[in-house]
């Protein structure tokens, strides 16, 4: 596939980051820092807040208080210019059911101003093993297939950080591995990684550090090496209470 | 726009709709001259206008349903591109429905078939009726009501756009000069500009959480 190495240096930063939805708290100021080609694993409970981290590094919400900077650059200052270097692989596909996969990697690739957009519309699609399934529509594909063909839009315009939310969710286990094999070889390169998901033993695999988020604060945070022989899933119970 | 052209599911629910106003009006109504003249501006109106918010419900209703709206929100451009596009679209899609309607409207009636004045006060009125519909549907999508909000939300606001409209029609039915309806006509400039202007500096609040 087409993975280039990104132009500048994009690490995440992320400072006393608080949301608000009416009087609840969604986060409650966040600490976070995320070298470049790093691989950063958000673990923890539903209603934890990951979702919204993710959201407000995605640029789809804006905080309440705090800041993210990627590569030194405020989120919230420059949305457009972190925009061309971001790219979200969310619970939804954000592809059209109406549209072909062809169709949907031209219209984002515009949106995005991919050059030489159809060559690499056929390298993140063969890199997807979509090729067959080019010309049909999205609303045709399984689920599995559509989440592919969502990674293939991600990753289309090569972006720096590459944030995954819950990428697995509803999906069964074939079509599982195929995503998670997807996603671990985007590993290895520069690009930096922030991903959620509930799934302890797929997080760790992919994770150079992972954290664990409950009630909006982080709770726990440690490197794949410090966390080494420790019985994560007793770590997580531990920290989130739902071992209890 | 190649989603609805695929689908056809707004723009033919919306022709339809039309279509049907204007038929129930020429039969509750007839069709005879000197009774129909005075009604007929209203009638074509009141079929755009309410064939209109149909559209404009879903509008941004489609985006929303797949997350779509997030999707192009990823995209690295300001906000107030995406209400352009939809604009657009609303724009093109009105004024399709305004193409068959308004015909079928002249014969029902009838009434002149070529009327070139009549087609330059709809294009003004389509351009407010889609700066602010494209706006409220964008707030309504938010809302758990979103199929009544919309109505509610933007026929009190179009209000001026309808009546220099059907003021504006009833004078080119007549035949009356351009003088006659340039006070309509300005109406309508300035609310189209107003809105626009309203409408690009507000929908990024609109959009995001």
């Amino acid at each position: 596939m087409n993975e280039g190495v990104p132009a500048s240096p994009w690490t995440i930063e992320v400072r006393g980051l608080t949301k608000l939805y009416g009087e609840s708290y969604a986060l409650r100021g966040i600490d976070l820092q995320v070298s470049q080609g790093e691989h950063l694993v958000i673990f923890g409970p539903n209603g934890a807040g990951k979702t919204t981290l993710v959201k407000i590094m995605s640029t789809l919400v804006k905080p309440s208080s705090g800041s993210v900077r990627f590569g030194g650059i405020n989120v919230r200052d420059k949305p457009t210019q972190v925009r061309h270097q971001v790219s979200l692989v969310g619970h939804q596909t954000f592809l059209y059911d109406d549209l072909t996969v062809y169709e949907n990697l031209k219209f984002y690739g515009k949106m995005y101003d991919v050059s030489d957009l159809e060559s690499k519309i056929r390298d993140v699609v063969a890199w997807v093993q979509l090729e067959p399934r080019l010309h049909d529509r999205v609303g045709t594909l399984s689920h599995g297939l559509q989440q592919r063909a969502s990674i293939a839009r991600a990753v289309l315009h090569n972006p720096s950080i590459l944030l995954l939310d819950e990428p697995e969710v509803g999906l069964d286990p074939h079509a599982s591995a195929i995503i998670r094999d997807l996603l671990g070889s985007i590993s290895g390169g520069s690009r930096t990684v922030v991903m959620t998901t509930h799934n302890l033993e797929r997080g760790l695999e992919l994770g150079d550090s992972i954290i664990i988020l409950d009630r909006g604060k982080v709770v726990y945070q440690a490197t794949k090496h410090e966390v080494g022989t420790l019985d994560f899933q007793q770590v997580y119970d531990q920290y989130t209470g739902t071992g209890k | 726009m190649l989603t609805e052209l695929r689908t056809k599911e707004v723009i033919v629910s919306v022709l339809v709709f039309a279509l049907l106003v204007l038929v129930i009006f020429s039969f509750a109504m007839g069709t005879g001259a000197g009774t129909i003249e005075p009604l007929a501006p209203g009638i074509l109106w009141v079929a755009l206008t309410f064939g209109g918010v149909i559209g404009f419900n879903r509008i941004f209703a489609v985006e929303k349903e797949n997350s779509h709206l997030e999707g192009l929100m990823l995209c690295p451009m300001d906000r107030a591109v995406i209400y352009w596009g939809k604009l657009a679209g609303s724009f093109t899609f009105m004024l399709a429905v305004a193409i068959v309607v308004t015909p079928i409207f002249l014969a029902l009636f009838n009434l002149p078939l070529f009327l070139p004045r009549l087609a330059f006060i709809i294009v003004l009125a389509i351009i407010g009726f889609a700066a602010v519909g494209t706006l409220f549907s964008a707030v309504a999508i938010n809302t758990r009501a979103r199929d009544i909000m919309l109505p509610i939300l933007f026929l009190p606001v179009v209000v001026p756009v309808i009546v220099a409209a059907v003021k504006a029609t009833a004078a080119v039915l007549a035949g009356r000069p351009w003088g006659d309806m340039l006070t309509w006509l300005q109406i309508m400039i300035a609310f189209d500009i107003i809105y626009l202007v309203i409408a690009t500096l507000v929908f990024e609040f609109v959009v995001e959480e």
